[in-house]
């Protein structure tokens, strides 16, 4: 009898057990995605001229559905959990990262949107294929050729960035980190200006992307050997019970998973790709990619090392702290000696990277929450920032060299006024959501983090004091200098698009360093993560 | 009976509001509507703007009346209202409602500023009439009522702060209000900066009850401090607040800005700088009274603080030519008395509230009709150049004469009722201190009546000492209805307030509640027959003086040199060359010598760590150099050594 219930077909069926979906839960990625593959259809079908209006409106109509829906489902107790057979996990930090990675989404896609009077979208160029400087590429541009298919990739991206934070488990978290990155190495690539730069930066992420993608990969199946399972949930059970033989496998395999995960914020050492991307990438993109990217890496961080192996943190902690404060120290110094207001921008984001990295590494609740209170305010303050940077232009194309800058205040006061308050918030200066930023991240490091986190936030001090100088040496550049004699350096007058996005880029700022309660409360009561 | 001067809110005794009560916000929310519509309306409400601001005013009124008669229909005890508006600051364990206590104190000032406050507004649609900005002018006075309503009614030491600042805010636009001169923009600048060492120590005050009590409620800081709270935590606490009140009611040695106060529109004067805001450091104290009863060394300060003005003031008032000035170290004087009353504890506080009242009434009556002699005089305010104004001007001369007569403390006018009380009270206690405060007091009266009947004569009797032709031609005449109207109903106050008010003792029954009873068995040092009488005959020498020398004889044109003490209290008692000597001078040295510190050495040394930071930067940024096969060099070291070190350390 029993043989013959093995080889009965009925038992085959109930041995395939479908998982279960619970579509609310995921709702939200399920709008994104179809918002993108509406958008490639859209790219196929609907005629040139209505295509940027079309792929406009349909982005920022599924991540604010996107949106929409999160909300109405956080509310629901009863969709949190895993799901998928525990592929996703929906609890309070994926909600609270997947809706700030939403909001900022739909303000990048404004300032891609921004067409400056032209016909496409002003940061891309007519016709990415084209040799750069080639015939093709003129007649791209003479036939009005746009590419607003940035639009639908933006939208994949966001699907992966949604994903890399809720992930239960490493294959998950390695599919999300490939499909948020592979469209992002595109974007990069599609500046109308400066080309040349723009491909190098695109080929220089990719390479490095995938090297780094390799880490994870790697350690991802070293720890697979340990516990045998690629669950999360599982490894820290596996972590628990550290059952001797297989021990020397945690260890690297924690490190390359992190590894990978800290080349996508732009830790140092993992970090050279970042000013050569920030530069070469269309302005609008590099925005995006700062906030949005940093979220969702910062969110997968914290489900791996506060789920995952938390348990020997003590064997693994010493690397990510010298890792953090390297990264604070090598981005402050070297935000110094930049001549390139983006490249700039850049390394004032590895220092931000350092700061939110302080604020992991307190192992507890608080150090969540002041973690992702960080990357909401640092998010909407950088979006903000580029989207003033690509304003400013000489000639047509971007004055993103500081000495243009010079005198700056003087013209274009509103632009000026602006860009310096984002500067001070970026800077932490108090009134600005960067002070209340820094104090989220830091406090928790000197309540939990023992004595290495108090000297993490020494440095994070020391090193807030050097950025602190290069933001107000800006500052100095834009009000106190003269503009440089014959060189006309304009601030574009922004469309709508552009200018909502400034404005609630910065109204955020404004708010979240004036009334932070709010939201540092919404960010508190969302930091417990679910295991499964 | 100290133990009566309990505030009714100490154990939850003051009810919540009912019934018209809790409409009491209206009284802060109606002239503030006026302010933002005045201010943020613009140009398009320069017409109807000071109507409009005149009419809240009138409404606030209406309001406090109303509430003042709800009140009066409920029992002595169950008088005291609390209305709570919002949870202003919920801070952990730290949570502080905003709310209004509506009781015998805080109803007797909001009629005070309402009644007094519309009159004013009500006299500026004439006095202002030409003035092409007179809607902001209306403004700041709404502006300024809301304020002011809000620092008496508020329920906690936060709230008053808030209304404090506020009423300071007005001050100083009013003050300023003709920035275009640069004298009237620098005494706005001083009456700011000397009220801020004045609030820096209500504001450290406020900080020491919160960090010793955890609340800063008027209840609450009472039932810390009947409950037995330390009394150096309460003399701490009562000198920060009156380090507070003095700045803001120009005491000693906060006293130097009501001078120069006076370059702001005389309405302004009349409301801000006589009747209303200087007053508000009497009602911290008053209000603050569970705190001075437990700490008798901060009581001890006030009289002092009291005494000293009050002297100071008068000799001030006798040697200024400037009849607003002459009139601002009055005021200073006046409101000495009323400190040297609050801080004689609860034998003094009703007294330095009904003094306050009537001194509301009749100096903000005479600064009208000084407005009313500036308006027919061509602004000129020497009064050098005035006299025999009195045929001129018949409304304003009998209007001033009625407040003069009330200040001089003459029966039945206002002031012998309350001025008078405020003297027999001095002159209670033991040992050297009832003879030093009433002496104070007794001869402050006496200079009083010298100084204020010289102000009197020089401005409307004796020779008239201007020409209606020539160069200087002046052609006095009297004010528009719209002023004279406010300064008889004013007259009226000053002459029978007082009066109606002391019928047998129905005000100091009203407050008692509030602030507690006049203890029985409690006389003076000397018969009060005695005191009366000294009072009055020190007061008809110091007319008598006056007259002589300023209506029956010749008051010089030019100022003459004066004797050494004239010439000091022309200066003010030199109290501005002390400031500048004692703060200013060390103040700038300290200063330039932290600049030289800071360049030589704070810059030096920041100079040295950023050239440090720079130069690492250069060096580390050839790293960077733009290959990808360096960068991923980069990272699989970083991976390496991370593996390495970890691999050793285990």
């Amino acid at each position: 009898m029993p043989a013959m219930t093995v080889l009965s077909a009925p038992a085959l069926a109930t041995a395939f057990k479908p998982a279960d979906v619970d579509y609310s839960a995921i709702a939200p990625m399920l709008i994104v995605i179809a918002g993108a593959l509406i958008g490639v259809l859209v790219e196929a079908f609907a005629p040139r001229r209505h295509r940027h209006v079309i792929q406009v409106s349909l982005a920022l109509v599924s991540l604010v559905a996107a949106f929409v829906v999160l909300v109405t489902v956080s509310a629901d107790e009863a969709h949190r959990g895993g799901t998928l057979a525990q592929a996703v996990i929906i609890d309070g930090p994926a909600l609270f990262l997947q809706g700030a990675i939403l909001l900022m989404a739909a303000l990048g896609v404004l300032t891609m949107a921004e067409k400056f009077g032209g016909q496409g979208a002003d940061a891309f160029t007519p016709m990415g294929a084209a040799v750069p400087g080639s015939p093709h590429e003129a007649a791209a541009l003479r036939a009005g050729l746009a590419t607003s298919e940035v639009f639908p990739l933006t939208l994949f991206s966001v699907v992966g960035m949604l994903l890399f934070p809720a992930a239960g488990d490493l294959l998950t978290m390695f599919v999300a980190l490939e499909v948020l990155s592979l469209p992002l190495y595109l974007l990069c690539g599609l500046a109308r200006r400066r080309r040349l730069l723009s491909q190098e930066a695109s080929l220089k992420y990719f390479l490095l992307g995938a090297f780094s993608s390799a880490f994870f990969l790697f350690g991802a199946a070293l720890l697979y050997g340990y516990a045998g399972s690629l669950y999360l949930a599982d490894i820290a059970t596996a972590v628990r019970a550290a059952n001797g033989a297989l021990e020397g496998l945690l260890l690297p395999g924690v490190v390359l998973v992190l590894v990978g995960l800290l080349f996508k914020v732009g830790a140092v050492p993992f970090h050279s790709w970042t000013p050569d991307v920030y530069q070469g990438a269309p302005t609008p993109v590099t925005g995006f990619m700062a906030a949005c990217t940093k979220v969702a890496a910062f969110g997968a961080i914290l489900r791996v090392v506060y789920v995952g192996v938390e348990a020997n943190r003590w064997d693994w902690r010493g690397g990510v702290i010298a890792v953090a404060a390297l990264t604070m120290v090598v981005g402050a110094v070297l935000s110094v000696t930049q001549t390139d207001v983006k490249r700039l921008l850049a390394y004032s984001s590895i220092a931000h990277a350092g700061f939110i990295l302080v604020a992991v590494l307190a192992f507890d609740r608080t150090g969540v929450s002041g973690t992702m209170f960080y990357l909401v305010a640092y998010g909407f303050t950088t979006i903000a920032g580029f989207a003033v940077v690509s304003l400013v232009r000489q000639g047509g194309s971007e004055a993103s060299h500081l000495s243009q800058w010079a005198g700056l205040g003087r013209n274009h006061p509103v632009v000026a006024g602006v860009f310096a308050f984002l500067l001070l918030a970026f800077a932490g200066i108090p009134l600005t959501s960067g002070f209340a930023a820094k104090y989220a991240a830091f406090a928790p490091a000197i309540s939990f983090g023992g004595r290495s986190g108090v000297a993490l936030v020494i440095i994070g001090v020391l090193c807030s004091v050097i950025t602190a100088f290069v933001y107000v040496r800006l500052i100095v550049l834009m009000y106190f200098t003269e503009p440089p004699a014959g060189e006309v350096v304009v601030a574009e007058t922004a469309s709508p698009f552009t200018t909502v996005a400034i404005t609630i880029g910065t109204l955020v700022t404004l708010v979240l360093g004036i009334l932070p309660a709010q939201v540092l409360d919404l960010a508190e009561r969302s930091s417990q993560f679910l295991v499964k | 009976m100290t133990s009566l001067a309990h505030l009714a809110t100490a154990d939850g005794a003051a009810t919540a509001a009912t019934g018209v009560t809790a409409y009491a916000w209206l009284l802060v929310a109606l002239p503030l509507l006026g302010a933002a519509v005045l201010l943020f309306g613009g140009r398009a409400t320069d017409k109807w703007g000071p109507l409009f601001a005149t009419a809240m005013s009138w409404a606030a009124f209406v309001v406090g009346f109303v509430v003042w008669l709800a009140m009066l229909g409920r029992d002595g005890e169950d008088r005291a209202a609390h209305l709570h508006l919002f949870n202003w600051v919920p801070a952990g364990s730290f949570n502080l409602d905003a709310g209004m206590l509506v009781d015998q104190l805080s109803v007797t000032f909001v009629l005070l500023v309402t009644f007094v406050g519309s009159l004013i507004h009500v006299y500026s649609i004439g006095y202002m009439e030409h003035d092409p900005d007179k809607r902001r002018f209306f403004a700041y006075l709404n502006l300024f009522v809301a304020a002011m309503l809000l620092l008496v009614l508020a329920d906690s030491y936060l709230l008053l702060y808030v209304g404090w600042e506020g009423v300071g805010l007005a001050s100083y636009l009013l003050i300023g209000f003709w920035n275009h001169n640069p004298a009237y923009a620098t005494a706005a600048n001083k009456a700011f900066v000397v009220n801020r060492v004045g609030d820096f120590g209500l504001s450290v005050g406020i900080m020491i009850m919160f960090a010793a009590f955890g609340t800063v409620t008027f209840a609450g800081v009472q039932q810390a401090a009947e409950g037995g709270a330390g009394e150096g935590v309460l003399t701490a606490i009562g000198l920060m607040l009156l380090l507070g009140a003095c700045g803001k009611s120009a005491q000693f040695p906060l006293q130097s800005w009501l001078g120069d106060a006076m370059a702001g529109p005389t309405p302004v004067s009349a409301l801000i700088h006589a009747a209303t805001m200087v007053t508000a450091g009497v009602y911290l104290v008053v209000r603050s009274s569970f705190v001075f009863d437990h700490a008798p060394n901060a009581q001890l300060a006030v009289v002092i603080v009291g005494a000293i003005t009050l002297i100071f003031g008068a000799i001030v008032g006798c040697a200024k030519d400037d009849i607003k000035k002459a009139l601002a170290a009055s005021t200073m004087s006046q409101i000495g008395y009323m400190m040297l009353a609050a801080g004689l504890g609860p034998v003094g506080y009703a007294f330095a509230i009904f003094h306050l009242l009537t001194h509301g009434f009749f100096k903000a009556g005479m600064f009208l009709g000084a407005g009313s002699v500036m308006h027919g005089m061509n602004d000129q305010v020497d009064m050098r150049r005035f006299g025999g104004l009195s045929g001129a001007m018949k409304i304003t001369w009998i209007t001033f004469g009625l407040g003069w007569l009330a200040i001089l403390g003459v029966p039945p006018f206002s002031g012998f009722w309350s001025k008078d009380k405020i003297i027999e009270a001095a002159f209670i206690g033991e040992g050297w201190r009832p003879w030093v405060f009433g002496g104070a007091a007794l001869i402050g009266a006496g200079i009083t009546a010298f100084y204020m009947s010289r102000l009197f004569f020089m401005t409307f009797h004796g020779t008239k000492r201007w020409q209606t032709d020539g160069d200087d031609a002046v052609h006095p005449h009297e004010s528009p209805r719209t002023m004279t109207i406010p300064m008889m109903v004013l007259a009226v106050g000053s002459g029978l307030l007082g009066l109606v008010l002391s019928l047998g003792g129905t005000f100091t029954h009203w407050l008692e509640p509030v602030v507690g009873g006049h203890e029985e068995g409690e006389h003076p040092v000397l018969p009060v027959w005695l005191l009366m009488t000294l009072t009055l005959l020190l007061v008809a020498g110091g007319v008598l003086l006056a007259w002589m020398r300023y209506w029956r004889d010749e008051v010089p044109q030019v100022q003459p040199t004066g004797s050494l003490a004239t010439r000091a209290a022309r200066r003010d008692l030199y109290q501005d060359d002390v400031n500048e000597g004692v703060f200013m001078r060390p103040g700038l040295h300290l200063t330039r010598a932290l600049v030289f510190a800071d360049t030589r050495g704070v810059d030096g040394g920041v100079g040295g760590l950023a050239a440090l930071v720079g130069g690492t930067s250069s060096r580390l940024r050839r790293l960077q150099n733009g290959f990808a096969r360096s960068y991923a060099l980069t990272m699989l070291a970083g991976v390496v050594v991370i593996l390495g070190a970890m691999w050793v350390i285990q």
